[in-house]
């Protein structure tokens, strides 16, 4: 990990109508950082995360990619998605698609590259996921745990400097949560900067570097995955933690 | 977030016979189906004067209808394609025609439309009664088939496209690799249905004189005064053509069905 940051949010919000999901959010995220965020639904976690490339546009505010804003109406969103990868709690395959179409078919579409670059690509990394044996697959052949981890490798494909993860094992049963999050611990530990709306706490334990408690559309607390799960400061956070543990 | 689990849509354009939960011999479709071939048979059997000579002058009457249709369903597909796309736009002045367009089109009966495009802009621009039929009815069946389209297009859960445009496609490439094939998967049943119903409409054009099935019918019976003949033949066909199309429509929603599970 480096010093420089690679994300950078400076008082972010975001209204949907009459409700505020992010009230001023200042953030920085490290080359290789790997954040947790956590908080109650509606705490506006999702929607920082989704900011982030712009699936959500903010209401004012600024966020950065390297040097490029994403808030920027005029910058060119679609390179800095490529730089961005981002998973999504209901999987999001392409169901028309097959297993390895699914992950060629954005590196085929954007970058220069040959069917067959894209296809060693895809296999390498249906390999690190532990799926070789599935790219014929279609998406409604697969369980849960393995679509996710199709989803991961899709987005990896695109070589990504910075992942997203919008609560990635929330939709799946508990006995596949666990190799999802293998996945995401071997990409932590292989430097990835990741950002993960989640709360899995064994994940956060073993590889996050900062766990941020958000709540009501403002970062609460933040702090190292032992200073916020053992010992939070804030009331809010303590109830919260109270909650899920 | 709810997403649509299921990307099954409903477009009924009325009764068909087909029904999935039928499987005995006697089931309606059969009867009506085979009765109707059976009946065909045996008139002209039994009595060839005048049913063989009905039938023999028949089938380019029915060669024709088959071309009017097909021809209006290509045109009104490309024009339900973009209709659709229009109703769901973001861009209002794209999104306003598209609506005003089906509205227009939904509140005028068919046959008005063909007399209009015929007859009425004929003092403008007077084009061959085959392509006037074409024209009239590809127009009318657009708006209907931009309406599936807008259903199916509505139907494909929104993370489809936020995860092309998470990659880094652009909305229409997202569009064009993405979500329109699923479209096109999903409203294949409705879209069977709307040729079916445009098959049956067809017949409106013989009143410009264009010598589809009905019109061959009119031809023969006002020649030979056959009148009660020459009609129950081509219901009949109507009816033996619009069934197989139904069933053929039936089998694609129950293997598509089949596919989901």
């Amino acid at each position: 990990m480096n010093d420089k940051p690679i994300i950078r949010i400076k008082n972010a919000v975001k209204t949907f109508g009459t409700v505020q999901a992010l009230r001023g959010v200042d953030l920085e995220i490290k080359q290789g950082e790997v954040v947790l965020i956590i908080g109650p639904s509606g705490s506006g976690k999702s929607t920082l995360l989704r900011s982030v490339n712009r699936l959500e546009t903010l209401t004012a505010g600024e966020i950065r990619v390297d040097e490029d804003s994403v808030t920027d109406r005029n910058s060119d969103i679609r390179k800095i998605r490529e730089e961005v990868g981002m998973v999504f709690q209901s999987f999001n395959l392409f169901s028309h698609l097959n297993v390895l179409e699914n992950i060629t078919m954005a590196p085929l579409t954007v970058k220069n590259v040959t069917k067959k670059e894209a296809a060693e690509t895809a296999r390498k990394l249906l390999k690190r996921v532990g799926l070789a044996d599935k790219e014929t697959a279609y998406p409604n052949q697969l369980s849960g745990g393995q679509q996710q981890r199709v989803a991961i490798a899709r987005s990896l494909a695109m070589n990504p400097r910075v992942m997203l993860f919008d609560e990635p094992t929330s939709a799946l049963d508990p006995e596949m949560i666990k190799e999802v999050l293998d996945v995401m611990l071997d990409l932590a530990k292989e430097g990835m900067t990741m950002m993960v709306v989640s709360h899995e706490m064994g994940f956060a334990r073993a590889a996050a570097d900062r766990v941020i408690f958000m709540d009501e559309g403002l970062i609460v607390e933040e702090g190292t995955p032992g200073d916020i799960f053992s010992n939070p400061q804030e009331p809010r956070t303590k109830r919260f933690l109270e909650h899920i543990l | 977030m709810a997403e649509i689990k299921s990307s099954r849509i409903e477009v009924s354009d009325g009764a068909l016979i087909p029904d999935k939960g039928e499987h005995s011999l006697f089931s309606a479709w059969r009867l009506a189906f085979f009765g109707a071939i059976g009946v065909l048979i045996l008139l002209p059997v039994l009595s060839p004067d005048p049913y063989l000579d009905i039938i023999k002058f028949i089938p380019d009457g029915i060669l024709k209808t088959f071309e009017v249709t097909v021809l209006s369903i290509i045109f009104a597909m490309i024009i339900g394609l973009f209709t659709g796309l229009g109703r769901i736009s973001r861009i209002t002045f794209i999104n306003r025609l598209a609506t005003i367009y089906v509205e227009v089109v939904r509140g005028i009966p068919l046959l008005v439309q063909l007399f209009y495009i015929y007859y009425a802009l004929g003092k403008m621009v007077q084009l061959p009664r085959l392509t006037s039929a074409v024209v009239a009815m590809s127009f009318c069946y657009g708006a209907y088939l931009g309406e599936i389209f807008r259903a199916g297009l509505q139907a494909i859960p929104k993370g489809q496209m936020e995860a092309a445009l998470a990659l880094g496609l652009s909305r229409s490439q997202a569009i064009r690799k993405i979500i329109l094939p699923q479209t096109f998967k999903v409203i294949m049943p409705p879209v069977g249905n709307e040729f079916i119903a445009l098959l049956k409409d067809s017949s409106l054009v013989s009143i410009l004189a264009v010598s589809d099935l009905l019109r061959r019918g009119r031809e023969f019976a006002s020649t030979s005064f056959r009148y009660f003949e020459t009609y129950t033949v081509i219901a009949l066909i109507y009816l033996v053509i619009t069934l197989f199309l139904s069933k053929l429509v039936a089998l694609m929603e129950e293997r598509m069905q089949h596919h989901e599970r």
